[in-house]
């Protein structure tokens, strides 16, 4: 089959790949049909994430038909319409069973190197390198599916891809990062980053009852989406962040930060130059001025929420300000499975229409092109999905 | 409400049974060892140590090699740098561990990883490198340099704690407690490892699995398979270093019916070994802590042992694998298998061929 690999650093080529095969009783393969290009696949491509081998299948957003299943796989047969979460989990595990699907204890066959880095080891993630599994990814026509009975979920006659497609990670992702910040009626919700998956923080938060939401960003075309959904944007290169926000909630500061920004945050002046010299020199593996100011803006008693993805360590961290404020910092990966039927019954219900943020449809052969105007932010580039 | 809460709030109320631990030497030898492995400062220095006796060594033998390897063109200039950080490196492994307490040398470890990423920084600026390859040696060491802050930390208040308990003690007790630790060691083995994990499933049915020994082959990994001569002896063929095949018969020492399991191979072994696994309820009803220890002596002795550590996977390792697989087989069914997980070195993250999954058996 054909899959689009990860080569070296900002190099992926689609190239022709041994089809997949069942290897477990509960596997499944689904015949890719859709699938995206995520923010943190661009963290992959400029080389931030550790343990990416040249060959690797990138893609952890997809959905498609069941082709196959194993001999233990109860709930999918051949023929089903399936959208994937992202994280790979058993069903079975502590973890699991408490609903935090993304730290799964069984799916990771390498935990031991994310033990290494982190103490312990989180769920595996499709196409998401080694230390997450060694998992080949979604873009590709074909993908073998874990456990196919707990992750994958039907998609209803007469519901699009494109519609659907986001269930696999940044309606989940955004939506979790709203529900973390507990949000109670006249809140007020700042969200740093209008991607994709600022975008449906923006409008997870209103959904939970947000009184007003805040987004900050730099690109025009982004803060305009974040506007259409109700939004009050900032450019950061425009307003001194602080002094806006304070401004505009009455000297408080808002309840909840969302950081839907991560490890390569834009970051300007002193700052900002510190953490690219750090990081380049691997002092300092993520850039973090983003995050910094979610902290520093949030209101005292308040929640920063944090779902944009870090991968190792951070340098000049306001701890002070977390402690003698009385902040709550919630994080992590999403746990798709956990939110996937909620916000499945939300679409249908008409609640959103997750299509909104597609601005470019392309073949899978073009993914490396994909790649390139996504993270330029070229052609007011929004989100990429590839059709086999 | 958010997730992490509610799983609190289920999780909050105590399983009467799961006070009522299983007394027995078990959990009182457990409260005198010192942390062991990975999880303990020491265990961690001394895989770092190794590590960096084997890349001194690999740098020293073959500079030039070395440097090409981390992306720089392996010139003479860059040939005797790498030998001066192959020496440091071997120095500082030594060092490590040879010390009781390697807190110091772990600091010295962490200077030298500045000093390479110093280097390997200042190589990226020179035109003939390859940067991707420079770049991939620098996120190592960065990662290294991280690993060692860790254990140099770890060590140290290591150090603190033991020095704070020894130090509370009378002289006598205190040597009494060292006696007592030597005899807890069995000399006769050259291989000692513990590791613990705890399995979502009841005591019973974990048991009753290990119980029937023919099941040990699912998930450890070296063995080949284990039949069973009578209710108390079995006959077990694994794989040893280097593909070559061993084989011993055991006998069980042993057995309380969901809470110990204890064998040893009988005289003649080709592997001399022992071992014995307990099996805990986990507090608050979630499961079942299973510790298990293992003595042996590989083939080649106390020297294969060496060998093995400096370039296959530590024992340790391999052992909390086959834990980690034991976990899989018990709360899902099977074993869990990526792409990776195919081929002989690191395959990549696609779909294996057939010939492969074959190898792979
Ligand atoms: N936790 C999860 O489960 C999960 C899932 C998916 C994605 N993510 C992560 O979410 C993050 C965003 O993903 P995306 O797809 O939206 O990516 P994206 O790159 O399209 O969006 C990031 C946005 O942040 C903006 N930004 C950069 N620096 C900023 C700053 N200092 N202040 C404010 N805005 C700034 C950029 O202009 C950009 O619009 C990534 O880190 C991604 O890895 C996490
Ligand atoms: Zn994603
Ligand atoms: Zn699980």
């Amino acid at each position: 089959m054909r899959a689009n690999c990860w080569m070296g650093k900002n190099d992926v080529r689609v190239v022709d790949v041994p089809d997949p095969k069942i290897l477990n009783p509960h596997d499944a393969i689904v015949r890719i049909t859709s699938t995206a290009i995520c923010g943190s696949d661009l963290h992959l491509y400029n080389g931030f994430i550790p343990t990416m081998e040249k060959g690797d299948i990138l893609g952890h957003e997809f959905m498609g038909e069941v082709v196959e299943v194993g001999r233990e796989v109860r709930k999918l047969k051949v023929g089903d319409r399936v959208v994937v979460p992202f994280p790979i989990a058993c069903g079975k595990c502590l973890s699991c069973e408490s609903h935090l699907f993304s730290v799964c204890e069984n799916s990771n066959p390498n935990a031991w190197m994310a033990e290494k880095l982190w103490g312990y080891s989180p769920a595996g993630i499709f196409g998401y390198s080694h230390m997450l599994g060694g998992y080949a990814g979604g873009q590709a026509e074909y993908a073998r599916v874990p456990y196919a009975d707990v992750g994958p979920i039907k998609v209803p006659d007469g519901m699009s891809d494109e519609q659907a497609l986001f269930l696999s990670d940044i309606f989940p992702t955004g939506y979790m990062g709203a529900d973390n910040c507990n949000i109670k009626p006249g809140d007020t919700i700042a969200v740093w980053g209008c991607g994709p998956v600022g975008q449906f923080a923006i409008r997870s938060a209103f959904m939970l009852g947000a009184e007003r939401v805040i987004a900050i960003d730099r690109f025009a075309y982004r803060l305009r989406m974040a506007e259409e959904a109700g939004a009050e944007t900032l450019d950061y290169e425009e307003v001194d962040v602080h002094d806006a926000l304070k401004e505009m909630t009455g000297g408080r500061g808002p309840d909840g930060c969302i950081d839907a920004v991560g490890m390569e945050a834009h970051g300007l002046g002193l700052a900002g130059a510190y953490d690219r010299a750090k990081q380049a020199l691997s002092l300092e593996t993520d850039r973090t001025f983003a995050l910094r100011q979610a902290i520093m803006n949030c209101r005292n008693g308040g929640t920063v929420s944090v779902i944009g993805v870090y991968g190792g360590f951070i340098d000049k961290f306001p701890m002070g300000s977390v402690v003698n404020r009385s902040l709550t910092i919630k994080a992590g990966q999403a746990h798709v499975q956990h939110y996937m039927p909620i916000l499945m019954e939300r679409i249908q219900k008409g609640e959103i229409d997750p299509s909104f943020c597609v601005t470019h449809t392309m073949r899978l052969e073009d993914a490396p092109k994909g790649y390139d105007i996504f993270l330029n932010k070229q052609d007011e580039c929004m989100k990429v999905v590839l059709k086999t | 409400m958010a997730i992490q809460d509610s799983r609190q709030d289920s999780r909050i109320e105590r399983n009467p049974e799961a006070t009522a631990r299983p007394a027995g030497p078990s959990t009182r030898d457990l409260a005198r060892h010192r942390p062991q492995g990975p999880t303990g400062g020491e265990g961690l220095a001394k895989a770092i140590g190794w590590f960096s006796i084997g890349l001194g060594l690999a740098a020293v033998a073959a500079p030039r090699g070395m440097a090409r390897t981390i992306g720089v063109p392996g010139g003479s200039d860059d040939r005797d740098v790498m030998l001066a950080v192959g020496l440091r490196e071997i120095v500082s492994g030594l060092g490590v561990l040879s010390r009781d307490r390697p807190a110091g040398w772990m600091w010295a470890r962490v200077g030298g990883d500045a000093m390479d990423l110093t280097l390997l920084a200042a190589a990226m600026a020179s035109e003939h490198a390859d940067r991707n390859r420079l770049a991939g040696a620098l996120a190592a060491v960065a990662g290294i340099t991280a690993l060692d802050i860790l254990c140099a930390q770890r060590l140290e208040s290591e150090g603190i704690a033991a020095g704070a308990a020894e130090a509370a003690q009378s002289p006598r007790s205190r040597s009494r407690r060292a006696a007592r630790r030597e005899e807890d060691r069995p000399h006769r083995y050259a291989v000692q490892v513990r590791r613990v994990i705890t399995i979502n499933r009841p005591r019973e049915e974990i048991y009753a699995f290990w119980r029937d020994l023919r099941n040990l082959p699912r998930f450890m990994s070296h063995l080949e398979a284990v039949e069973t001569i009578d209710d108390r002896r079995s006959h077990w063929r694994a794989t040893g270093p280097g593909g070559t095949s061993v084989a011993w018969d055991a006998e069980i020492t042993e057995d309380r019916p969901n809470e110990l399991l204890a064998w040893r191979s009988m005289p003649g072994a080709d592997v001399d070994n022992a071992g014995w696994v307990r099996f805990e309820a986990a507090p608050g009803g979630r499961g079942t802590v299973v510790r298990v220890d293992l003595h042996y002596t590989p083939p080649a002795g106390r020297v294969g042992a060496m060998v093995a550590k400096l370039f296959g996977r530590s024992p340790d390792q391999e052992v909390q694998e086959d834990l980690r697989k034991l976990k899989q087989v018990m709360e899902t069914g099977e074993v869990t298998k990526s792409d990776a997980t195919f081929g002989r070195l690191r395959h990549p993250g696609q779909p294996p061929t057939r010939a492969e999954i074959e190898a792979h058996g």
